[in-house]
């Protein structure tokens, strides 16, 4: 053990490449016969060896070189000094979780600590080598033996050992499952200190390792730092720091059981009196809520980690059959909610208490949403027309013929009615006459609504064309998605989103095309975006709902459904509602994606709802139309 | 909004109430006015770029470690052409070896890989319509230069703070301390970048105050910058550029030792934008100038 300072002339096999490694075959103070590199650091490289002092067997070692890159001779005096008596102390402990120390020596500006071989790989190379999450009771179980290692530290005596460097990458899980600490502070004096220089681990330390505190609680954080990553697969050094109770375990992976989350939660809490006061603490807790869900036992008990709904007692205020399913959006319009349906007709109905009014009958399928001006109602049906019929009386005043059927649901603007035809033109009609000003041939069916802003027109078509169209029907530019725009484009602050089947919500520039930015969603969407404050919502067929920052692109939430998403999310107040195609109506705060509450029909919601004081009316393909509390 | 009654010269039937009627009318606020008077005169088409950049080693250092890129011009529109700027900063880390070295490769990187991008569509070179978003371009060219630094200056590390604008729409890709400024008026100025800095992390968590936070002696502690650690992660946003206000990239040695408020003062007080720079860069040298300063101010005219 007392190799110290063994001053060998540079030339005696140190062969380095250029990189400044060691090159396989070099033997190290005629003894360690280096094999290859198996780490890189930020202060030198990790060597497998072989031990020649064992001539007969194979015993191979870890060799780990530290570089001493302190220019001024002192300190780089003090710097061996100390790494000295850290291998001196290290060399004392037997733990089955801690490597074992043979020697150590310093050759010129390097330092080299020699140490048990680890066969097995470390938990960030595991997670990197591994897809979906990691089984929870694999977690708990790695959790429970850092937990015991940990505790023999910090009972050191005379004084206890903090490890101050706990994260995946400094854990090796060996050919037995058994975790093995590695990469004591020991490098750590090998860091110079100057302007810029980068921390160690930052996104696992606690706040207060950073003001030179380290103690038994800057373990205990920096291991519930480790699980959050290992459980919910993101790295905290791609985050801002201290940002964990942004991203609850839960919300990512809703598998974890409430007990485990809430153990690393306590583990991870800012302030250091709101932690656990000792590691045996933690260790405690870890076993408790390992025990009260089963895991411990290997007994899987999945039922623990269903969703919590709150009370299914929903009543509608009123429901209102129709003869075939609801696809289209209500329109609500002077205490009248008028809505389309796949029986041909267009219902007028009571808000407040459900009672039919009138209906419209066309001669095909209506799955739009009515458009309003000057007391009378505008919508395309399947049958190729678009009627305007009073609102009051549903008398019809005019009608207009496309060439194809009507998906779109028009918007207006100006006096004029825009609406897309599978006869693949966007029409612009005259409210007044039922006459259209122009046309204009897009290639492609239209079932995209147009959104209208600064006497510009946006819209999509099934070619996969987001088109702007000027006033007079010319068009200002035109951008391509790889598939069918079906989606409604939605204009805000000069950037427009829309989704494609291609799987993408995009933001263009409206004034000009280009693309800002791409958000990748898992299945095609059809879902129309809607953009509150700085977040856009949008939902995809991979049943997903997402809420996306407007101006970075990053998922600040999503949601998960039991089936596509086909409904367009609308916000009101403070709440996000939309439709899925597992039968239910959702209701989530937006700023979060919590759940606030679901309504089951008997069929599924396709549609987008409308909200209007504080009633949500939506259709189901169940043929009800149902009016709901907010 | 008369456009339709313009175009197809429909009379609106006379439904519409005669303008004004009901409604109770007051003086303008001089603010008003000026917002009127400004909107009114100062409209420009095409819309364009005005640059103007200022650097200094300061007065305490003997290297200049910052670097700094600048580029206008304007691209091929359906049927404008819209301006096209880039506007990088990159502050190479003191101490360390080469930090002069991982600032140049950083905007050199980047620069180079964005007007690669852009080069056909610039240069009138068939083209085939982009397939990437601007944002993906940018974080694609930071990634690139990370690559660069790691390669050309091992050890080393920058900030890089770059500043593409398209149209009317600014992308920002930063990784680091140093900072982009939008000014909107005399009044409103706003950073849109977030330091990497630990001592900002701990500020925003209200672990220590700003005062604090001024003199801590780890303020100059980055939590990410390019070449440094395995991982990077850029911040990468989308804004609309405030039309007649201005974009400021400038390093620590300027916002570090100039207050904001001066810092707008000066801006808004300077008869050019490059007068402005000079101003700001002698501020910071008048306050001690402890560190490099670079400063790139840019304003859309629209």
């Amino acid at each position: 053990m007392e190799t110290q300072r063994i001053q060998l002339p540079s030339d005696s096999g140190d062969r380095r490449t250029d990189t400044g490694q060691l090159q396989p075959g070099t033997n190290l103070v005629n003894r360690y016969l280096i094999q290859e590199v198996i780490g890189v650091g930020g202060m030198g490289s990790v060597y497998r060896a072989r031990d020649l002092h064992f001539p007969n067997v194979v015993k191979l070692v870890a060799v780990k070189e530290m570089i001493n890159q302190a220019p001024d001779p002192l300190v780089r005096q003090t710097i061996v000094q100390n790494f000295e008596r850290e291998a001196n102390i290290l060399a004392t402990l037997t733990h089955p979780s801690i490597p074992r120390i043979y020697d150590y020596f310093t050759l010129d500006n390097r330092s080299y600590l020699v140490e048990e071989f680890i066969n097995g790989r470390d938990l960030e190379v595991l997670l990197s080598q591994t897809e979906g999450f990691l089984p929870e009771e694999q977690v708990l179980d790695w959790a429970i033996q850092l937990c015991d290692v940990l505790s023999y530290l910090h009972g050191h005596k005379p004084d206890p050992i903090i490890f101050r460097d706990m994260k995946p990458s400094n854990v090796m899980v060996n050919q037995y499952n058994h975790i093995v600490l590695v990469d004591f502070g020991i490098a750590k004096p090998f860091q110079t200190g100057q302007k810029g220089t980068m921390i160690g681990t930052e996104g696992y330390s606690p706040p207060e390792q950073y003001r030179g505190e380290a103690n038994v609680q800057a373990d205990i954080y920096a291991l519930g730092a480790t699980l959050h990553h290992l459980l919910t697969r993101r790295d905290p050094r791609l985050e801002a720091p201290f940002s964990f109770a942004e991203r609850p375990i839960r919300k990512i992976n809703p598998s974890v059981s409430v007990e485990l989350e809430t153990v690393i939660n306590t583990a991870l809490q800012y302030n250091v009196e709101d932690r656990f006061k000792s590691i045996d603490d933690f260790k405690q807790s870890l076993v408790g809520a390992g025990r009260k869900t089963g895991l411990l036992n290997r007994v899987s008990s999945r039922a623990t980690s269903s969703v919590v709904i709150p009370a299914e007692g929903i009543k509608p205020v009123w429901v209102f059959q129709c003869e075939d399913e609801v696809r289209g959006t209500p329109l609500v319009y002077n205490g009248l909610v008028y809505t389309g349906c796949y029986d041909n007709n267009l219902y007028a109905i009571n808000a407040s208490n459900g009672e039919f009014q009138w209906k419209y009958p066309t001669e095909g399928g209506i799955v739009s949403r009515p458009a309003i001006a000057d007391d009378t109602i505008f919508f395309g049906s399947e049958d190729k027309r678009v009627y305007a019929v009073s609102a009051r009386y549903g008398k019809l005043s005019w009608m207009y013929y496309t060439e194809g059927a009507i998906r779109s649901s028009g918007r207006i603007a100006d006096g004029h009615l825009f609406i897309g035809s599978d006869d693949r033109f966007l029409h612009a009609v005259n409210i007044n006459t039922g006459r259209a000003a122009w046309t204009y041939d897009t290639g492609d069916e239209i079932r995209s609504t147009p959104f209208i802003i600064n006497e510009l027109v946006y819209f999509g078509t099934e070619g996969g064309e987001l088109l702007c169209l000027d006033f007079r029907g010319q068009v200002k530019w035109r951008f391509k998605a790889k598939r069918a725009i079906t989606s409604s484009p939605w204009v805000q602050d000069s950037v427009v989103f829309v989704n494609s089947m291609d799987g993408f919500l995009y933001a263009v520039d409206a004034k000009s095309g280009w693309m800002l930015w791409r958000f990748r969603m898992e299945k095609p969407s059809i879902v129309s975006p809607t953009v509150v404050d700085t977040l856009v919502f949008t939902g995809s067929a991979d049943g997903h709902v997402y809420a996306v920052d407007t101006r970075s692109a990053k998922e600040i939430w999503r949601f998960k459904t039991n089936h596509q998403v086909n409904s367009s999310p609308v916000v009101y107040k403070d709440a996000i509602y939309f439709g899925s195609i597992d039968n239910h109506l959702y209701c989530l705060e937006y700023r979060t994606g919590r759940l606030r509450w679901k309504f089951e029909t008997k069929g599924p919601i396709a549609g987008t709802p409308t909200i209007f004081d504080d009633i949500v009316y939506v259709g189901s393909n169940d043929h009800f139309i149902y009016a709901l509390l907010a | 909004m008369d456009f339709f009654r313009n175009l197809f010269g429909k009379k609106e039937t006379g439904k519409a109430a005669p303008a004004g009627e009901n409604v109770v009318t007051a003086p303008l606020s001089e603010v008003q006015l000026q917002t009127i008077k400004a909107m009114a005169f100062n409209r420009h088409e095409p819309p364009q770029l005005l640059v103007a950049s200022g650097q200094s080693v300061g007065r305490q250092r003997e290297l200049n470690e910052d670097s700094l890129f600048s580029l206008t011009t304007t691209v091929a529109g359906n049927n404008s052409n819209p301006p096209f700027g880039l506007f990088i900063i990159a502050d190479g880390m003191g101490g360390h070896q080469y930090g002069e070295v991982a600032s140049n490769v950083a905007i050199r990187t980047i620069s180079g890989y964005v007007m690669k991008k852009f080069h056909n569509t610039l240069f009138n070179l068939p083209t085939l319509p982009l397939d990437e978003s601007l944002q993906e371009i940018a974080q694609a060219a930071v990634m690139e230069a990370q690559r660069a630094v790691l390669r050309e200056a091992p050890g080393s590390g920058t900030t890089v703070t770059a500043a593409l604008v398209l149209g009317q729409q600014l992308t920002i890709t930063h990784v680091g301390d140093s900072r982009a400024y939008l000014l909107y008026n005399e009044q409103r100025m706003e950073a849109i970048t977030r330091d990497h800095s630990l001592v900002q992390r701990l500020e925003e968590l209200g672990q220590i105050t700003s005062a604090e936070a001024a003199v801590h002696p780890q303020r100059n502690v980055l939590y990410r910058a390019l070449g440094q650690g395995e991982t990077l992660e850029p911040d990468v946003v989308t804004t609309p550029f405030p039309v007649g206000g201005y974009l400021l990239l400038c390093s620590d040695g300027l916002w570090g030792v100039v207050p904001e408020d001066e810092i707008r003062k000066i801006i808004y007080e300077a008869p050019t934008i490059q007068r402005a720079c000079q101003n700001l860069v002698s501020a910071a040298n008048a306050a001690g100038g402890p560190d490099n300063i670079s400063a790139v101010l840019v304003q859309l005219l629209a």
